[in-house]
């Protein structure tokens, strides 16, 4: 995330990766925090899991402003069409991190009152596991994350659903069909 | 079982109870009388009011001469100048079952017995705004009723005896 | 999901109609019943007919005048997501209205579904800020139905975790409170103490929130080796660090003037909303089950039940920060005087065996089988069993009905009912004070929806 990173001077460097560390470098959360995984998301804007040093500590109150949606907690169905709304609110480019398994498949409440899963509702990047997910894992899939805006296409438009190809992957990855990236589950 | 300073007036049919000094199963008619006296007695706060769908369990244990019906309130009291707990439990009907609101008499009743209505479809006579609280506006169906299901997406290698 | 082809203003249109919850928002003053006027103007208390004051604040305006303003659910100061809807003359409320329920989980219908032992999975995400407290409530409510003692190295465990537990969910309260005023440093002082507790959870039952750690006969492992050094270094460390955040915030004019005088609250209108827990010691009434209906070890240690006077905000500042000062003492004593001994019940019906004795005895492996799959079965009958959380009296009312599954699971959850006292309490005020008034009431919206 250093200036090292760039292949070039940085008045050479190609256009791309500056803008690829620009953003990585400051995504700024919009404040979804719903249930308890949102205490843990708190944690980690903390003295002790500082995401201050990834530049994220600004917790955007307003979607217009913000970046990223860390979806922390259940979403019940009453929720769910508030969700959607502050989504669209938000300008691209976006991205979603599905924070708990409440918010990835459901999780523990399989029942009338809760969307299994948000990835119905909104596409989604990341998925971090846990029952709350521990502010070191959330912190691994936030820095994922970083690694997917710094090897993605920064010209592709999330509706056109163009792949994209990510060094390294076995398979194309486009952000409407999310890939399991499964924090801390060895390959 | 502690002896309570106050008991239920004559009429009104009494038992035992875990955890509480006292356990009254008043009729419908007697239901507001029964809470009012021991307002007047002492008991300054209604703690919770919740309801019970026995449509499968319907052969509890009920004292003598209480009539059961397939919905139940229950409503706990609290008194904290004489430290008790008084517990009464009304019989509130079968099919559409309907309630008098203790709102007038504790107006801290007010989202309980909204979330009874929501849950499960007890009308509250004299609720000064009877809608839904939990569940969204349009949702139909009262979901703890015993009769709708819980809505679970089937799962992969867990196999689920669902409701009773 | 969006579709390209939709306009933005039609979907602007659809997303505000599936928004919308109807019936359950606040309406227009010409379309509300003279009844529901009453009730959301405060004039509830009134008992004897309804006759709204002539010189009340709200008596004389038509709906031109003023506004009503939605304080969406996805909102940073609602603590968690609550709605509330406002009509504001300028700058001052008229009338608030909350409306609940986008947290709805469904949790007492799971509650149906598990069985005794598990059960405490779910009833431990109520009250997310209280886990242990909840788990308590639910684990006593089933040894009332099965009559069952549980060991003393057990209930004093269970006084720890309790007492520690609410030193946790006060300092998330100082942080988050801080946090609405203004004071973000606040916010990183109470996280960072906060921290200190949950490495000693983590260390003792694995996790650091919603730890499965109080179940039905006792606890479900018992304190790690050299858990008295670790205590009382947060001890120690949290009661110094109680007189800073005096320094920080109990002096300082800006926050007394934003917390003194600012919607007080009367005992008697606390009594007659249900309200419990810190809101109601801030009225003047000392009223702390842990002192007045003892459960666990309470009586058998020292502390002050912490009463305030005006029931205004800054009353109920001092109340929990005194009340973290008291868990202290608590926690203290608790470490001087744990006894050695069993920290589950023994009853092979409801413990588990210990896992290792699982490869050496018959018994101990069916035992195991048919605990967790199964469940053990609690004969048929009812109870409440009440305990005193961060934010009041939760209690817990279980319907048993002779198997393994809870037949009906109702928790009161003190939240739900202490937010009843949100429109008093706004009534009149300004816009600013609504949010320290949502902030000193405490609300978890986990409980309060369930």
């Amino acid at each position: 995330m250093a200036l090292e990173d760039l292949q070039h001077n940085f008045l050479t460097g190609p256009l791309e990766d500056i803008v690829r560390w620009a953003r990585r470098a400051s995504v700024w959360p919009a404040s979804f925090g719903l249930a308890c995984c949102a205490i843990e998301m708190m944690a980690t804007g903390g003295a002790d899991f500082d995401i201050a040093r990834f530049g994220m500590e600004v917790f955007r109150n307003s979607p217009r402003q913000a970046d990223l949606m860390i979806v922390a907690g259940r979403v019940s169905q009453k929720m769910a069409p508030v969700l959607r709304q502050v989504y669209d609110q938000m300008m691209e480019p976006k991205w979603v991190i599905s924070m708990g398994v409440c918010a990835s498949t459901g999780g523990l409440f399989n029942n009338y009152a809760i969307v299994q899963g948000v990835d119905q509702i909104v596409p989604v990047d990341v998925y971090a596991p846990g029952c709350p997910p521990s502010p070191e894992t959330l912190m691994h899939a936030i820095l994922t994350l970083h690694e997917q805006i710094r090897t993605g296409e920064i010209l592709k438009r999330r509706h056109e659903g163009r792949p994209v190809h990510i060094d390294g992957a076995a398979e194309l990855w486009t952000p409407e069909v999310p890939v399991a990236v499964r924090v801390g589950t060895p390959k | 079982m502690t002896s309570l300073s106050s008991t239920a007036p004559p009429g009104v049919i009494t038992s035992e109870a875990l955890a509480a000094d006292l356990c009254c199963f008043p009729t419908l008619e007697q239901y507001v009388d029964l809470v009012a006296s021991f307002r007047a007695d002492g008991f300054e706060m209604c703690v919770d009011l919740c309801g019970v769908d026995y449509l499968e369990h319907f052969d509890r244990w009920l004292p003598e001469g209480v009539d059961a019906t397939r919905f139940e309130i229950v409503v706990n009291l609290l008194s904290l100048s004489k430290k008790e707990r008084v517990r009464i439990r009304v019989q509130a009907g079968d099919d559409a079952p309907k309630i008098d609101s203790l709102f007038a008499l504790y107006p801290g009743t007010e989202a309980m017995e909204r979330e009874v209505f929501d849950l499960f479809g007890i009308l509250f006579t004299n609720h000064p705004d009877l809608t839904r609280i939990l569940m969204p506006e349009d949702w139909e169906g009262h979901p703890l009723r015993k009769d709708y299901g819980a809505g679970r997406v089937p799962v992969q290698f867990k196999e689920s005896p669902g409701p009773r | 999901m969006t579709d390209s082809n939709v306009r933005a203003a039609d979907r602007l249109d659809l997303l505000t109609a599936e928004t919308s919850e109807g019936a359950q928002e606040l309406q227009r003053r010409s379309s509300t019943n003279a009844d529901e006027l009453g009730r959301e103007a405060g004039a509830v208390l009134r008992l004897d007919g309804l006759t709204l004051d002539p010189t009340s604040i709200d008596f004389d305006r038509r709906d031109d005048e003023t506004m009503i303003i939605n304080m969406g659910p996805a909102h940073p100061s609602t603590h968690g997501v609550l709605r509330l809807m406002l009509e504001l003359d300028g700058e001052f409320v008229l009338r608030t209205k909350p409306i609940i329920g986008y947290l709805h989980t469904g949790m007492e219908k799971t509650g149906e579904e598990l069985s005794y032992i598990q059960g405490g999975t779910n009833v431990t995400r109520m009250d997310y800020l209280s886990p242990v407290i909840n788990e308590l409530c639910y684990s006593m409510a089933v040894e009332k139905l099965l009559d069952i003692e549980i060991p003393d190295r057990a209930i004093w465990i269970r006084m720890l975790m309790s007492e520690l537990n609410r030193i946790s969910s006060h300092l998330v309260w100082m942080a988050t409170n801080g946090m609405d005023l203004g004071a973000s440093s606040m916010m990183i002082y109470g996280l960072r103490e906060r921290e200190l507790i949950l490495a000693f959870f983590e260390k003792t039952a694995g996790l650091r929130l919603n730890l499965n750690y109080v179940r039905p006969g006792g606890v479900a492992a018992d304190l790690p080796d050299g858990w008295q050094d670790d205590v009382l270094v947060i001890c120690d460390t949290i009661y110094a660090r109680t007189f800073e955040y005096d320094e920080l915030l109990t002096g300082q004019p800006i926050f007394r003037n934003r917390m003194i005088g600012v919607a007080p609250l009367a005992a008697e209108e606390a009594l007659a909303l249900g309200v419990t827990g810190p809101l109601l010691r801030s009225t003047g009434v000392a009223w702390d089950l842990r002192r007045a209906m003892p459960y666990l070890a309470y009586d058998q240690v020292e502390f002050d039940v912490i009463v305030g006077t005006y029931g205004d905000n800054f009353d109920r500042y001092a109340i929990r920060l005194n009340e973290i000062r008291e868990s202290i003492r608590i926690v203290r004593q608790c470490i001087e005087k744990m006894p050695s001994g069993d920290y589950r019940s023994q009853d092979p019906k409801v413990t588990p065996p210990p896992r290792a004795r699982i490869g050496e005895s018959m018994e101990a492996l069916i035992h195991h089988f048919k605990l967790f799959t199964e469940g053990f079965q609690v004969p048929a009958g009812e109870v409440y069993s009440a305990v005193e959380s961060p934010r009041g009296e939760i209690g817990c009312y279980i319907v048993a009905d002779g198997t393994a599954k809870p037949y009906r699971m109702h928790v009161r959850a003190p939240s739900f009912v202490n937010l009843q006292a949100v429109s008093l309490l706004m009534r009149g005020g300004m816009m600013s004070d609504a949010i320290t008034v949502i902030s000193t009431i405490d609300p978890v919206l986990g409980e309060v929806d369930r």
